[in-house]
């Protein structure tokens, strides 16, 4: 049942104005920000779950308004949509705690935090996008609010990041644009619906919708870092540590992974996707992704740069376990959206952290950090293993759907990617966890607590909740059950 | 007040203005506030008058019809062109209103500034409502003069020197116009648009001053290659003047060519529409590749301003020969754009000028010493570029979606590819600018002077700028003024 309502839209607002009002607030009015930043985050978290609550029993939130002759703006609620607001909700939360303590005394902090609310506004907006011309105006606008949170140090370092990143996700954004205009000459509407729209087009437009495919799947791919449109990343890394945590966990990169799975489902249909042979080379793709940047993971010294190369390989489970078009394996790319932002997250606070508090940024300088702070590196330690696939955290829920549902869609060979790709990244995370817990400190011990509260603790939660969400996968309302859930009405409804 | 009455009040009041103005000039900039704000106040009673009754108005003043007397023409196109040159002409007004003050007593130029801006003001809207070819002439070079004794006001040799040329240029360029008017009055007997339309027929002396136009209006609205005075003219000229020039002068003859080629010369098939499509694309890769090479901040606005006109051009061949809601849209697309390039290129030339003032130069690479003193400023180009890039969400991105998909649907995917081109190109240009001022500059070796920016002239630039981007929220009713007398559902509008 479809329900027209604001509440997308007062989900969205939250961020929106609080973004545009911290602007207007001078540098020095700390309090009044941190308040605005935490009211906001925490009603947002609230909207969410009440809406979670009504959503379970079936019922869709939408709103419509009318924008162009036969175009019109939709903002919507649907299991797929709340998979993805309800992450971005709860880690905009965590990060807003960590952003505090981190930025704390230093320059242009109204900027900082007026942009990142933004930032978390246009994800939302991408998650709630009811049509794919509302998708294409939040996701160019995630583009824009993210550009000034990259640069923020503002050396020249990262301006020239800057540049980069803007290469790419802008032309990313014209394939996008164009794909779209394409699509809706031929079709006449945009509106994202279960097992897609397209296929009602008459054969003889194959060929186009193929051609569109691509344009569309380039566009979003750049920003999901699919090889080779990659190449931003690990160079935007110069961000500070909060940036990267959300560019990694929930923004930028999820949104466009989040365009892969959108348009598969809700404008081709997987199912004719699949019968147009459009799936097999994207699923190669991904697995080309996986494998290719773990092993340029290996090589990184820099703890954020392997960190990165990391993310470009874990979010490439997420379109391959789309891609590989049977209801397992979406399941478990489906609940990786969730589990890798948890893990992630967790990495690159606990990154930020030594960098923060020891000025470590190497991994070949962290010998006997372990020692140096316990909790930091416990929470690290725990997701590394979570990302390597180590039951029975969140990581090997999702491996092992991704598998499961390899072997049940015919295509056994991902089962030999899964296990390289587990193998590298043991291969690049247990040396960190060795040097950091086993070998002998340069420097003597440091004091209690090992760092501020307000760093410390946003990684311990976020690494107890990927640890939650594998222990009690099977429980309701975890992420594993939510993305049955979504899976259910692309799969099973027909 | 009828909606013509209302119109001929908009003609008046920057008369009587820029006379008030040139007579007690030492209360000009009180002159020409209260001017503008009158302006808009007719201008909001007219839109109202003609979105509840939608409906295009031919007008005779003093009741002397055509042949004889001067007749006005008002639907939504005039409608909507008359709002951009009000809403742009406000922001400027109110930034000039500081700005002149601003400068050394020794050489204030604000008793000069108001009579000439009132008088371009006066031309444009003459301009937009005008209904017969001589008129148009007369509204022109009304324009040109104007236009150029404003560039001249900022003094510097480049400015006098750009100022020539463009004088040159202008008069050139209105003596090819009015060449090609006496021909069309020599055949035809008459300078009323709705007769001519009615009389004209495809013979050599229509094709010659078709030709004449066309080369004259093209000069004054720089279509590459016709460029070349342009950036000199607009980079040299104070801020506000840079701002209506780019904003308002240009598009007041390419509105011309529009009007005529949609009233006049539509059904003549010719070569026409595709020529000036490629010399539009022509223009949005040149001016973009030309705007990446620049070191100064205002001669890269220029060179965009250059590459944006391209962008208009692409009207004639994307409503040549098509169906009308294909046509409609191409058309309400390059509008739209206009609409938002007048907003957002006047908010760009405004925080230049505020840049400039407070650090002495506009050199892009030494930005970061000043941008990030002047958040607002620095606020102002960064939404104006979204708007100029065609990223969502701005008025930009609406009229490059509408022509987008026109040229997609047409399978012209040459026009296409320029169209997406040029967005990549300009967002290289305004991010090389924004990058810069991003970056930490040193502090302590930076200017060794800075002089402080009134708040107004930051928030006028804001403004123009949120309306290039606001543009992008809700277009259905502008699309809908647009839609009053739409010329490719009812070609000639009923008198």
């Amino acid at each position: 049942m479809i329900t027209q309502s604001w509440l997308p839209l007062l989900v969205l607002l939250t961020s929106l104005l609080s973004g545009l009002i911290i602007f207007t607030l001078p540098e020095k009015s700390v309090r009044t920000r941190t308040t605005l930043n935490l009211l906001a985050a925490f009603s947002k978290v609230g909207l969410v779950s009440w809406m979670i609550w009504h959503i379970y029993q079936g019922q869709h939130y939408q709103i419509r308004i009318h924008f162009l002759p036969n175009i019109d703006l939709v903002l919507q609620m649907d299991p797929l949509a709340v998979l993805f607001v309800g992450l971005s909700a709860v880690l905009w939360l965590t990060t807003t705690f960590y952003a505090i303590g981190y930025l704390e005394g230093s320059p242009h902090r109204s900027r900082f935090f007026g942009f990142f609310s933004l930032c978390v506004a246009a994800t939302a907006g991408v998650a709630m996008a009811g049509n794919l011309f509302t998708f294409l105006i939040f996701y160019e606008l995630l583009t824009l609010t993210a550009y000034p949170l990259i640069v923020h140090r503002g050396t020249e370092a990262a301006r020239k990041a800057g540049q980069t990143y803007l290469v790419y996700t802008v032309g990313g954004g014209v394939l996008l644009l164009t794909g779209t205009a394409w699509l809706h000459t031929l079709t006449g509407t945009l509106d994202f619906t279960p097992q897609g729209f397209v296929q009602q087009l008459p054969s003889e437009l194959h060929p186009q919708l193929i051609v569109i495919f691509i344009l569309l799947i380039m566009g979003v791919g750049v920003k999901a870092t699919l090889v080779p449109l990659h190449g931003w990343l690990p160079q935007a890394m110069v961000a500070p540590a909060p940036v990267s945590a959300l560019l990694h966990a929930v923004a930028v990169v999820k949104a466009g992974v989040f365009g892969i799975v959108r348009v598969l489902y809700n404008v081709y249909g997987i199912d004719f996707a699949a019968a147009l042979g459009i799936t097999f080379p994207l699923m190669v793709l991904a697995a080309i992704t996986i494998i290719y940047s773990s092993l340029r993971a290996l090589t990184q010294d820099d703890l954020k740069r392997r960190l990165a190369f990391s993310t470009v390989s874990q979010v490439s489970y997420i379109t391959l376990g789309v891609a590989l078009a049977g209801p397992i394996s979406a399941i478990g790319g489906l609940v990786h959206l969730v589990h890798q932002g948890l893990m992630k997250i967790t990495l690159f606070f606990c990154a930020g952290n030594i960098a923060e508090t020891l000025g470590i940024h190497k991994i070949s300088e962290m010998k006997g950090v372990g020692r140096r702070m316990p909790l930091t590196m416990t929470a690290f330690t725990l997701t590394a293993l979570g990302m390597i696939g180590v039951p029975p955290i969140a990581g090997f829920i999702s491996k092992w759907y991704l598998g499961m549902g390899a072997l049940q869609s015919g295509h056994a060979w991902v089962i030999g990617v899964l296990i390289v790709s587990t193998l590298l990244n043991a291969a690049y995370f247990l040396p960190i966890l060795y040097t950091a817990w086993f070998d002998q400190p340069d420097t003597e011990q440091t004091a209690h607590p090992e760092t501020s509260h307000l760093l410390l603790w946003p990684p311990v939660i976020t690494a107890l909740l990927s640890l939650a969400a594998g222990l009690f996968a099977a429980l309701p309302y975890t992420p594993l059950e939510w993305a049955r859930f979504i899976v259910s009405f692309e799969f099973l409804q027909r | 007040m009828t909606p013509p009455d209302l119109g001929i009040a908009l003609v008046i009041l920057p008369l009587t203005g820029a006379l008030l103005a040139f007579l007690i000039h030492p209360h000009a900039r009180w002159i020409g506030i209260s001017t503008a704000l009158a302006i808009n106040i007719v201008l909001a009673w007219l839109l109202t008058d003609l979105v509840t009754s939608p409906q295009s108005y031919h007008y005779a003043l003093g009741s002397w019809g055509a042949p004889l007397g001067i007749e006005l023409h008002l639907d939504g196109l005039s409608a909507f062109m008359l709002m951009m040159s009000a809403v742009t002409g406000s922001g400027v007004s109110l930034y000039a209103f500081t700005c002149f003050r601003m400068q050394s007593t020794e050489n204030d130029h604000s008793p000069a500034f108001w009579p000439l801006w009132l008088f371009l003001w006066t031309g444009i809207n003459a301009l937009f409502l005008s209904a017969d070819i001589f008129n148009l002439y007369v509204t022109l070079e009304l324009i040109g003069l104007a236009a150029v004794a404003l560039t001249a006001l900022a003094g510097s040799r480049a400015a006098l020197t750009s100022a020539m040329r463009y004088l040159l240029i202008s008069l050139l360029g209105s003596l090819c116009y009015l060449l090609g008017v006496a021909l069309l009055y020599h055949t035809y007997a008459t300078v009323d648009l709705t007769l001519l339309a009615g009389r004209i027929t495809a013979q050599p002396a229509t094709q010659a001053a078709l030709a004449l136009i066309t080369v004259g209006l093209l000069l004054k609205s720089a279509l590459f290659p016709l460029h070349f005075w342009l950036p000199p003219a607009h980079g040299s000229a104070a801020a506000p003047v840079s701002a209506l020039l780019s904003a308002l002068v240009v598009k007041a003859s390419f509105y011309l060519l529009l009007r005529l080629w949609l009233e006049l010369f539509h059904p003549i098939h010719n070569l026409m529409p595709d020529l000036l499509g490629i010399l539009g694309a022509a223009a949005i890769i040149w001016g973009s590749l030309q705007a990446l090479r620049q070191i100064r901040l205002k001669l890269l606005i220029a060179y965009s301003t250059v590459a944006q006109l391209g962008y208009f051009f692409l009207v004639f061949p994307l409503t040549a020969g098509q169906s009308g809601e294909m046509s409609s849209s191409a058309w309400q697309g390059v509008l739209y754009m206009l609409l938002a390039h007048a907003l957002a290129k006047s908010a760009m030339f405004l925080a230049a000028g505020n840049i400039q003032l407070f650090g002495g130069h506009d050199r892009i690479i030494e930005l970061d010493h000043i941008a990030q003193r002047l958040p607002l400023t620095l606020a102002a180009f960064s939404l104006a570029g979204i708007s100029i890039m065609g990223l969502p969400p701005s008025g930009g991105f609406i009229g490059k979606w509408l022509l987008l998909e026109v040229a997609i649907a047409q399978g012209r995917w040459g026009y296409a590819m320029i169209i997406l081109l040029g967005g990549l190109l300009a967002a290289g240009y305004i991010f090389k600018v924004i990058g810069y001022a991003f970056t930490q500059g040193q502090m302590e070796d930076s200017i060794s002077e800075t002089h402080p920016v009134p708040t107004v002239m930051q928030w006028a630039a804001l403004a123009l700028a949120s309306g290039s981007i606001l543009l992008g929220w809700y277009p259905a009713p502008l699309l809908e003024l647009l839609a009053i007398g739409d010329p490719f559902h009812f070609l000639h509008p009923s008198p």
